[in-house]
């Protein structure tokens, strides 16, 4: 701009027509607000109806019809159409962000008042009742050694033949192909306690093992497999087959093409897939009933005697008569949520590519600051983000 | 193993070898079939070292399937199947013992789509084939900088090789796979419509690439841009596939006889934008 002469003429001011501007806003609060007064008189005093659930589902409903009719007369009625749709869908997301939240500010509350360092130092070995200081004589700490020792072995054995499979069934194909992706669709539908129940009769039952962390561990390893391979040969098949086609055509061979191209393309897809089977895994509570079995003290041998896990202590606790031991299980359960959350950063991290991509794929774009269309082809835009592994 | 090998003395298959430099390509009697259909029939060509031939035809006349022939990148695809043979240098590579990566390493190939590894930087993309021949270069600085100015590349990356080939735009992305095939240095250069997705300007920059690789690599290239047939090929193929027949090879020669002279009306009629 420097030397520039200035312009005499000011730039005019920038308009998006699709914005949702002040009007709209106070059509969807009008129409939110008459439709609650009128059901309000409807369901309350004049069909003498109750109950909070019902009111709720029939305001809804009545909002939805009055918004239409009220676009469909100020706009028009394809407009309207359209902004029902886009209620409805913003109202499922919206249902399903609040109820996670819920749960997690209800164990947060729950719990939080009365953390302390006992809680990751002590076990359930010794505890009072009763008195201002019952609480830290308790703690988690063998249900975070258990589950910690537990899902890592699980992850351990379940990682590289969950990935193994994935690439069987998308790169090396074959006879066999259909019969595994039924078998591992079927087992993934397998309730989690028909692990339990399988290594309970298999191996402890037959005395091939004891209760023991080990023994959870291959219960969580027939849950964790399903569910990875399915997520992880997902991500494998959307990496565009062009690139396995340039591979090969150097005169790479196929696993060094798997190895070297397809995996790493899709690496922050994997990442992803191990850590999301990761973590269900470690809040399963039923396979380890009859295999970890559960223990008032701590055990770091996960090969042999029963041991705790945080979804034990849970289940355990949140059912005595003791206030000491329902605030222990709520205390757990945060731990486990939080044990959850780190993986799921930890996914972000480690799933983020190198440095380079940050700048120059999400950003370079610049969608927020311009209206014309991007002009990068679609295809492109599409693959690059699958390499990025935002492919969720 | 002595003993034996005495005993029975083995035929020797030729083998390919890394001699450097282009080489020649020859088929005969090139036959292609998908899940039992006949695509592609009794096509002869030859292919001169150090010459650009280029393939042209209409749609689904079978060209791109020939030129995958010619790096056995054809079996690849299920249900594919083939007769015939091709000679690099006069040894065949569907020979008995010949590996079809090794054969893919001579021959190269560039594609329609622009496919940049995008997990790797744009220097790893260049040395991602020798890299997965298990050839670690002296200098692979040196090589990256070669291969990029070969492919007319280096001056618009010079300054950014680590950061990722996705990040480039589509005609610096088809340059950048031209540079990776290179690095390997392949004695033939197959290239599947490589400006189809590009505009002008990155298409003339890859048109002088080719230009100035030719004497080092022989080049195949599939067009359907009859300029850029005339203007980069020494020798060209007329491809066509009647109603329900599969393709064949109508008539071959010199880029200018075929342009100017063509001995079949319908090489004729194609030329001059009549069909096609």
């Amino acid at each position: 701009m420097g030397g520039a002469p200035v312009s005499p003429r000011r730039p005019p001011s920038p308009v998006r027509p699709r914005d949702f501007g002040k009007k709209d806003a106070a059509l969807l609060a009008m129409s939110a607000v008459s439709s609650l007064a009128l059901v309000w008189v409807v369901f309350y005093q004049l069909t003498l109806l109750s109950g909070a659930f019902g009111f709720l589902v029939c305001w809804y409903a009545c909002f939805l019809a009055m918004y239409w009719m009220a676009t469909a007369e100020l706009v028009d009625r394809m407009a309207a159409s359209d902004r029902i749709v886009t209620v409805v869908v913003v109202t499922g997301a919206a249902v399903v962000v609040g109820l996670l939240l819920y749960v997690v500010a209800w164990v947060t509350v729950k719990a939080v008042p009365h953390l302390s360092w006992a809680l990751f130092t002590k076990d359930q070995k010794y505890f009072e009742v009763l008195g201002p200081h019952a609480l830290s004589t308790v703690g988690v700490a063998h249900a975070v050694v258990g589950t910690l020792e537990q899902v890592g072995l699980a992850a351990l054995i379940g990682v590289p033949v969950a990935v193994a499979t994935a690439v069987f069934l998308n790169e090396v194909g074959g006879r066999g192909t259909r019969l595994v992706r039924t078998v591992v669709t079927a087992m993934s539908g397998t309730p989690s306690v028909i692990a339990g129940v399988f290594i309970y009769s298999i191996l402890i039952i037959n005395h091939v093992l004891g209760y023991s962390g080990f023994a959870a561990a291959l219960a969580l390893f027939v849950l964790l497999l399903p569910l990875v391979t399915r997520t992880t040969e997902e991500v494998l098949r959307v990496v565009p087959s062009g690139l396995r086609e340039a591979s090969l055509a150097l005169g790479a061979s196929e696993w060094r093409t798997v190895w070297s191209v397809v995996l790493p393309t899709a690496r922050s897809g994997v990442i992803t897939a191990v850590l999301l089977g990761v973590a269900r895994a470690a809040g399963e509570t039923a396979p380890l009933l009859f295999t970890a079995f559960g223990s008032q003290v701590m055990n770091a041998n996960p090969f042999a005697h029963p041991q705790s896990a945080l979804p034990l202590v849970v289940w355990t606790n949140v059912r005595q008569a003791e206030p000491v031991l329902i605030t222990l299980a709520f205390e757990a359960a945060f731990v486990l949520l939080a044990l959850v959350l780190v993986l799921f950063v930890a996914a972000r991290i480690l799933g983020r590519t190198k440095s380079g991509d940050r700048r120059h794929g999400r950003r370079g774009t610049g969608r927020r600051f311009h209206l014309r269309p991007t002009a990068v082809p679609v295809d492109l835009t599409i693959a690059r983000t699958i390499a990025r592994g935002d492919d969720r | 193993m002595n003993v034996s090998s005495a005993l029975m003395p083995t035929p020797t298959i030729p083998s390919l070898k890394q001699t450097g430099g282009a080489a020649s390509l020859d088929a005969t009697g090139v036959h292609a079939w998908f899940g039992g259909r006949l695509v592609l029939e009794g096509v002869d060509l030859a292919m001169e070292r150090s010459s650009v031939t280029a393939l042209i035809g209409p749609s689904g006349c079978g060209k791109s399937t020939f030129l995958r022939i010619l790096n056995r990148m054809h079996e690849v695809v299920p249900g594919a199947q083939l007769a015939g043979s091709v000679q690099l240098d006069g040894v065949d590579i569907y020979g008995p013992g010949q590996r079809a990566a090794d054969t893919r390493r001579h021959i190269g190939m560039v594609f329609q789509k622009p496919n940049p590894f995008p997990a790797m930087s744009i220097a790893d993309n260049v040395l991602a084939g020798l890299k997965f021949s298990r050839i670690s270069p002296a200098d692979r600085h040196a090589v990256v900088e070669e291969m990029l100015v070969k492919a007319g590349l280096w001056n618009e990356v010079k300054d950014r090789l680590r950061e990722l080939g996705g990040a480039l735009s589509g005609g610096q992305q088809q340059r950048l796979c031209i540079a990776r095939a290179l690095a390997v240095r392949p004695r033939v250069l197959l290239m599947d419509e490589p400006c189809s997705a590009l505009d002008p300007t990155s298409t003339r920059r890859i048109e002088d690439t080719i230009r100035d690789i030719a004497d080092e690599v022989t080049v195949v290239i599939v067009t359907h841009n009859m300029q850029q047939a005339h203007r980069v090929s020494h020798r060209c193929a007329f491809f066509l596939a009647e109603e329900n027949q599969p393709g064949r090879v109508v008539e071959s020669g010199l880029t200018p006889d075929i342009f100017s002279n063509p001995v079949d009306p319908r090489t004729e009629d194609y030329v001059n934008g009549r069909f096609g």
